[in-house]
């Protein structure tokens, strides 16, 4: 299994490709909130960026909390996103230790599920969708040259 | 298909509240600039002064905005306080993404605010903030502060105004997100007038992208020209610091006051020294894959023992030649220092250079004293442009105040008219010739980025007066169409007419892919007619001395072909405006002047 992380952010320029690549591929819209990768300055822009994404927790917190198995545990770590199944409860988002839910204003949740599309569009090559073996989790030590 | 119309929040600063419009004419205007000038001709008063408090600002958006890339341009629209008329300024940042992501394609902003205050909106909300305690913040500061006391993070945009703008200098630019401006003709002052210090932009929507396969295959074609090909190379390689190497090898780089267009000490504030010796990281504007920013770093001993702080400062081709060349500072650092200062006070950096480049002139040849200037001025010395800069942004004095609002008129009082590097406004770092001279004085934006007359100069050693004035004209109308979008002009040579037109077809915007020539055409003449109804005369825009005391690389500048291009291009204006007003009396208009409607 696969899992997005984003080790190099300290070359992001902070153009948003990423996120607007997963709202638009995965999610259908036009947004920079509305995805599993949301970039954020990091205190204001002069100190540089930082990725808010799913660190492939296993256990997933989020899915433990989830009332009605829309969010269930994926191989590898992370969750399995059934939104069919979402009530718009709200419950997932604070449950995640790292703040990487986003919750829209009517509670439609929306988190990493390392699907990778998003990787192509990073201009200074920040993200990688890496091989992890099952149960490992986690985004592992950031890698430095 | 029935064309959606513009939805545009309009507030009035008197009251603190808002309306959501429904203005009809997408398929007429587009959006950007187009949009920008029929709401500027809807809502402004061409015939009261510019900072009425009725007169608006405006923000406009493009239909392409956050859908592809480079689309990351917001266009606002103003009387400027620079010549009372009708004007245009482009920023990034994130502006532009915010904008289209709160839901609107363009901000009109009215009146004026009881207090200095904060404009605040969102997709879900609107409110006018009280920040009498901001007064006289520089930009810097007012931007950690609302950073602090704003609702959201991340995903807005902070747009606001330093000393410069409060004091209602036709220099003050309004700041964009740190790093980018509406930098020219002073929009600064327009929020000033306004007592509004800031504006922040929320993009909390998130709206569905258009339906169909074609829009994600546009997309990535789009995208693959952007960034897996060489069309960005020098934007995303030495950013637009690469031309002072190449003008000042051409003969066409202005240095001290245009007294030279080329000096050896150029090679220490090239793009490639800066590159080298000051450039700390690369940024970009919202939805911008090419990271055009250029971020260099100034460090500062405040105290022994080695006690230092670092400053991070965006640099650019037009900051380099306006406090390096013109001032003869060739330090890199002492030029980033500088261009840091006019930052803090909001002070659009070209002119502020090239006001102070004309400043240093006339002191040296005794038309100014230290009872002006408050302060020595000489080529070269960084420390005192430093404090002149603040004394500009202030308005410290009475020839401060004079100065801040134009060259010209400071040196219609004090004298030195002829060596003012004047062309519509301050003059933008290009000296290749006769071409880009008028191509600045005689257009609408007084802008390098207009037409690009530099580049003519460079391509054409012999040019003739109508082949020059056609390539003006159409240049203008395809950046129209382009800034109508609201394209950044970087991307030029990736969004040509046809890709456009694709881009648009996949978005959902066929009408309009439909009729880009037309679209282009008028909107390059409602500028022009907006501007005349304001009073501009282009036969009367002065072009002092120094430009026809310059030699490029091509010789002595022509004064006779200066003249006819000149006389050329300001017939061609009046033939635009004209055709504006014929369109508006036939009928053609209609949808641009009809009563708003209220959304719903």
């Amino acid at each position: 299994m696969k899992i997005l992380i984003a080790p190099r952010m300290e070359r992001c320029i902070g153009c948003h490709s990423c996120s607007l690549a997963c709202a638009r591929l995965v999610h259908g819209r036009l947004s920079w909130n509305t995805a599993g990768i949301r970039i954020a300055s990091s205190g204001g822009l002069s100190t540089g960026f930082e990725a808010h994404l799913c660190l492939a927790c296993d256990p997933a917190p989020c899915a433990a909390v989830c009332p009605t198995a829309a969010f269930v545990q994926r191989r590898g770590g992370g969750v399995v996103v059934r939104k069919k199944r979402c009530i718009r409860c709200g419950a997932c988002a604070p449950a995640c230790p790292v703040g990487a839910i986003h919750l829209e204003p009517d509670g439609e949740p929306f988190v990493c599920i390392h699907c990778g599309r998003c990787v192509p569009f990073c201009p200074h090559d920040c993200l990688e969708h890496r091989e992890v073996e099952d149960g490992a989790g986690g985004p592992g030590e950031e890698e430095r040259p | 298909m029935s064309e959606t119309p513009f939805r545009v929040l309009r507030v009035d600063l008197a009251s603190g509240r808002g309306e959501t419009l429904a203005i009809e004419g997408r398929s007429r205007w587009a959006g950007g600039s187009g949009l920008a000038a029929m709401l500027l001709g809807r809502f402004g008063r061409l015939d009261r002064p510019w900072d009425d408090p009725e007169q608006p600002l405006v923000f406009a958006v493009g239909p392409l905005t956050g859908l592809y890339p480079l689309m990351s341009k917001t266009v606002c629209a103003f009387l400027s306080p620079r010549h009372g008329q009708a004007a245009e300024s482009h920023g990034g940042g994130r502006s532009a993404l915010a904008l289209r992501l709160a839901g609107f394609d363009a901000l009109v902003i009215t009146g004026r605010a009881a207090q200095l205050s904060c404009l605040s909106l969102g997709a879900r909300h609107l409110a006018l903030r009280d920040v009498h305690f901001l007064r006289g913040l520089d930009v810097q500061a007012t931007g950690k502060i609302l950073r602090r006391i704003l609702p959201g993070a991340g995903h807005r945009s902070i747009l606001r105004i330093g000393p410069a703008g409060e004091a209602r200098a036709a220099m003050a630019c309004i700041n964009v997100d740190t790093y980018r401006h509406f930098g020219r003709l002073g929009a600064g002052a327009v929020m000033g007038a306004k007592n509004l210090k800031a504006i922040a932009v929320q993009g909390d929507g998130s709206p569905p992208i258009p339906a169909g396969k074609d829009y994600p295959r546009v997309f990535e074609e789009v995208y693959r020209l952007l960034t897996a090909t060489d069309m960005m190379h020098k934007y995303h390689n030495l950013g637009t610091a690469e031309n002072v190497a190449v003008l000042n090898a051409l003969r066409a780089l202005p240095f001290r006051n245009l007294r030279q267009t080329h000096d050896p000490c150029a090679a220490a504030i090239s793009g490639e020294a800066f590159a080298e010796r000051t450039l700390l990281r690369n940024a970009a504007c919202a939805g911008c894959p090419v990271g055009c920013i250029h971020i260099g770093f100034v460090r500062e001993k405040f105290m022994e023992p080695n006690q230092y702080l670092y400053r991070q400062v965006s640099y650019d081709h037009e900051p380099i030649f306006a406090v390096g060349a013109m001032l003869a500072v060739c330090d890199p650092f002492a030029a980033l220092d500088l261009m840091e200062e006019a930052e803090r006070a909001g002070l659009d950096v070209m002119s502020a250079g090239v006001a102070l480049a004309w400043a240093t002139e006339a002191f040296a040849t005794g038309l100014l004293s230290e009872r002006e200037t408050l302060l020595p001025l000489a080529f070269g010395d960084a420390r005192a442009y430093a404090q002149a800069i603040w004394h500009l942004a202030r308005g410290e004095n009475d020839f401060y105040r004079l100065l801040a609002s134009g060259v010209e008129r400071a040196a219609a009082r004090y004298g030195g008219a002829e060596f003012a590097c004047v062309l519509g406004q301050e003059m933008a770092g290009y000296a290749t010739g006769e071409v880009f001279f008028v191509s600045q004085a005689l257009g609408f934006r007084h802008s390098h980025l207009d037409s690009a007359g530099y580049a003519y100069d460079q391509r054409h050693e012999k040019p003739g007066v109508e082949d020059a004035c056609r390539h003006l004209f159409a240049e203008e109308q395809g950046r129209c169409l382009l800034t109508s979008m609201a394209a950044c002009l970087f991307a030029r040579a990736v969004y040509t007419e046809e890709r456009l037109a694709a881009c648009l077809e996949a978005a959902g915007y066929g009408e309009i892919a439909s009729r880009l020539p037309e679209i282009a055409r008028r909107v390059q003449a409602e500028r022009w007619r907006l501007r005349l109804k304001g009073g501009f005369t282009p036969e009367e825009v002065p072009f002092p001395r120094r430009f026809t005391e310059v030699a490029t690389w091509k010789g002595p500048i022509d004064p006779a072909f200066l003249a006819r291009l000149r006389a050329e291009t300001a017939r061609g204006i009046r033939r635009l405006a004209a055709q504006a007003e014929e369109d508006r009396a036939a009928g053609a208009a209609a949808s641009g002047v009809d009563a708003p409607a209220a959304e719903g």
